[in-house]
């Protein structure tokens, strides 16, 4: 019994790493600018987090840190799909490339560092009580609440607010929005930022909060389960709940089957969450229902003369 | 080759849809060397008939029978080896292979192995010497204009031995010049012994090109016979189910007050050259100002400068004497202009937003759509409510997405929308292009309403009737500038036609 308890509660802590990327990119992809930046921007934002952290003993500034580098090549995505019009394929993975080279130069000096500052665990008074429910959800930092209703505000924002119906259409159909009235353009940047900004979070979270290391590469292809889990939320956040802990969960499966010597080796038993991943994608190209994909996600919009 | 087609027959043919009865009991016939118009509103039924002919949907009930034996067609394979050919209404055309490889590749299915791109060129050749359809076997798809894009799907369904062609809304998208060529090429080849279905709800073409006439009304074939024995009238009443009348204007525009005021304008076009040279023209309240012209002298530009979509490089645009001159298309639209975009699917709504989204497009930044940052949902479902009530908007509720309603029920949500925010200025490019009589007469008699109401209106089209109906002037737009502008009183087809086609001075022609 135990060992389930555990293994929730640290499919919750590791799960919050990827929702807070798959969030992020889902507000870029709805706005119709598709970024496979993501593991570049995690690992960026995971090295300047821990340097911040270690450097400053400020998580605020830490975190802050993240989310400034994160929405900085998100602008540089921006620019180069945007204004230059740049194929955004190309685009993202050069920021991958870029933000996995860079993260592992600037970090060499703090391979091994072990932070002083940490997040404390704030249990939530009386719903930590409930049995089990309490302490798999009602006993973590304030990073993993925070992650708890982000999706609620995004799909929020997303459904009831006029931003978020200005963003919805500038990713449908760029050009009837922009003939509507609405800055396409503008709505585009913002979204692409705003992404980075939550992806860069992510990466702090996952080196200050989770691992309290910095390790080359130590994202580990999360940035690209990030990009299926989008397709796997159909663009909904509040999908993306379970698609981030159940990622969260096969991983820590994964982990904790080591300890009960099942004869399985273990590189075997850590693909699991990878292996999942072809799963879901397959299962959802079968099921074929109707889907939210962005129309206009990935496809440049020229405005040619019309600046 | 096939054996030709001497005489077609489709008996009690019968196709269900899930909750739609498509086609219902039909019989239709043809012999060689005739033209058949299948005719009647968007989703009659017409392209469903014709896919069960093509071997593309399989009928309840019905058989068909070629030259008097039944066959049974159940692949579009099958409808060619038996000599039917189709051509649909979006080309099936790989744009980034040449002529000579899009034919050849209709021809695969013959040999697998053998690619002799030399023998399709040589009966290319042959096909379009013999029916005077003139095309550049080399070039790309791409490069090509729409019609010829088309006379390539002709010419690809005569090569694999077609003797009896299909052709589902051929002209939808031409222009006038190229439907009358498609119409004498039409003839033409129905002189030859091959037989063809023209599937259209263009009364004039339909007149203009066929012998005989089907009607098909919700499924039903409601009228069978010969086209000259009808009026254009009496086939429009048939195919609505009711009397149709386009309505004209009455009564002269007493207006004098203008509100827009375009002024010596300069525009680059998306070739870099300019598609606007010093166009000026002013329109008044309550009137309805007519652009004719052939498409692609500025008339696209000419939308998109005023709603601020494009940049001018110099000139003046006004609207009730204030500058709008390169504002950006919020700001445009917050003066007053109402816009129905000649692409109504892509530049006039976001398809897969419901129809009570794109209701409010325009205006769910502005209370009381939205308080602050909030959408007012209960507000903003009212509303919508109301206006496909007011609208007549055929849609199963205000959640259906637009992408799945029919063109003339898409075109009732964007005058829903441009027109219920009272606009003083209404931009309407093509309004009826590609719309059933029914929906098109909705849309001519809301035009007409706006005018009565003091809306200044710029009415873009092609259709000269469309233009003699319903405009009190009509300005020809000729090479980026305005040629000349008629009266309702003196303006005529012929003299727009010459004007159109840039020949101001009646006398030196003669």
């Amino acid at each position: 019994m135990t060992d389930i308890i555990t293994i929730l509660y640290a499919a919750i802590a590791s799960g919050t790493i990827i929702l807070y990327a798959t969030i992020g990119e889902i507000i870029t992809e709805r706005s119709g600018i598709l970024n496979l930046g993501v593991e570049g921007i995690m690992l960026m934002g995971a090295f300047f987090g821990f340097y911040l952290a270690y450097t400053t003993e400020s998580l605020i500034l830490a975190i802050v840190g993240a989310a400034v580098i994160g929405g900085l090549m998100g602008l540089i995505h921006a620019f180069m799909t945007i204004t230059l019009q740049a194929n955004q394929v190309v685009s993202g993975l050069a920021l991958t490339m870029f933000g996995t080279g860079a993260s592992a130069f600037f970090g060499v000096s703090m391979v091994g560092k072990t932070l002083k500052a940490s997040f404390e665990v704030i249990p939530i008074p009386l719903l930590n009580k409930i049995p089990i429910l309490g302490e798999v959800l009602f006993n973590h930092n304030i990073l993993v609440y925070c992650a708890f209703i982000l999706p609620v505000i995004i799909w929020f924002v997303f459904n009831r607010t006029k931003w978020g119906l200005a963003l919805r259409s500038s990713g449908e159909e760029p050009l009837s929005s922009e003939i509507m009235g609405i800055k396409v353009i503008k709505i585009r940047y913002i979204a692409t930022i705003v992404g980075g900004i939550f992806i860069g979070i992510s990466g702090a979270y996952l080196s200050v909060a989770y691992s309290r290391l910095w390790v080359e590469g130590m994202t580990a292809g999360k940035g690209w389960i990030t990009i299926a889990l989008v397709i796997f939320a159909n663009w909904n956040p509040l999908i993306a709940y379970g698609g981030a802990y159940l990622f969260g969960g096969l991983t820590q499966l994964g982990l904790n089957l080591q300890k009960f010597n099942i004869p399985f080796p273990i590189i075997l038993l850590k693909s699991i969450p990878y292996v999942f991943t072809i799963l879901f994608l397959l299962f959802i190209s079968i099921k074929g229902k109707r889907s939210n994909l962005p129309k206009a996600l990935g496809e440049p919009y020229f405005r040619e003369s019309r600046g | 080759m096939s054996e030709i087609i001497r005489k077609l027959e489709m008996r009690k043919i019968t196709k269900k849809f899930p909750g739609v009865l498509a086609c219902n009991n039909i019989d239709i016939h043809l012999k060689s060397g005739e033209i058949l118009a299948l005719l009647g509103e968007n989703g009659a039924g017409k392209t469903t008939l014709m896919n069960v002919l093509f071997g593309l949907y399989q009928p309840e009930h019905g058989e068909i029978f070629i030259n008097d034996k039944q066959v049974i067609i159940n692949s579009p394979s099958i409808a060619f080896k038996y000599g039917i050919g189709m051509v649909h209404q979006h080309f099936m055309l790989v744009p980034n292979l040449t002529v000579v490889e899009n034919v050849a590749l209709g021809l695969l299915g013959k040999r697998i192995f053998k690619l002799n791109l030399g023998e399709v060129r040589n009966k290319i050749l042959e096909v379009s010497k013999l029916y005077g359809l003139s095309v550049n076997p080399d070039a790309y798809i791409w490069q090509l204009s729409v019609g010829e894009q088309q006379r390539v799907e002709l010419i690809k369904v005569l090569c694999l031995g077609a003797n009896l062609l299909i052709l589902d809304e051929p002209t939808a998208a031409l222009t006038p010049q190229e439907t009358d060529e498609l119409i004498v090429l039409l003839k033409k080849m129905a002189e030859n012994d091959r037989s063809i279905i023209f599937i259209s709800h263009k009364l004039n073409e339909v007149k203009a090109v066929s012998s005989r006439v089907c009607v098909l009304r919700n499924g039903s074939l409601v009228y069978e016979g010969k086209t000259q024995e009808h009026s254009v009238a009496a086939l429009a009443e048939k195919m609505a189910g009711r009397e149709i009348s386009m309505p004209t204007l009455k009564g002269k525009s007493k207006a004098t007050t203008p509100i827009l005021e375009i002024k010596n304008v300069f525009a680059k076009g998306n070739k870099g050259t300019m598609a606007l040279d010093g166009f000026s023209l002013t329109v008044n309240k309550g009137e309805i100002v007519g652009i004719a012209g052939v498409s692609g002298n500025g008339q696209k530009e000419l939308a998109d400068v005023i709603n601020g979509i494009a940049h001018i490089e110099s000139g003046k645009i006004l609207l009730h004497n204030e500058e709008i001159t390169n504002k950006s298309p919020q700001k445009i639209i917050n003066r007053g202009i109402g816009y129905i975009p000649e692409d109504r699917i892509h530049e006039g709504t976001i398809p897969s937003f419901s129809v009570k989204e794109n209701i409010i497009m325009k205006d769910y930044n502005k209370t009381p759509l939205s308080k602050k940052l909030f959408l007012q949902n209960k507000i903003i479902e009212d509303y919508s409510l109301e206006l496909i009530k007011n609208f007549d908007i055929k849609c199963p509720d205000n959640k259906t997405s637009c992408a799945s309603l029919s063109g003339g029920n898409v075109q009732k949500v964007i005058l829903a929308r441009e027109l219920s925010r009272k606009p003083k200025m209404l931009i309407a490019s093509y309004p009826i292009r590609g719309l059933d009589i029914g929906a098109a007469e909705y849309v001519h008699e809301q035009l007409l309403e706006a005018r009565k109401e003091n809306v200044g209106i710029l009415l873009i089209s092609e259709e000269l009737d469309e233009l003699l109906d319903i405009c009190d002037r009509i300005a020809v737009i000729y090479e980026g500038k305005i040629l000349d502008i008629l009266n309702r009183d003196i303006a005529t087809k012929s003299k727009l036609g010459l004007l159109m086609a840039g020949i101001k001075d009646e006398e030196k022609v003669i």
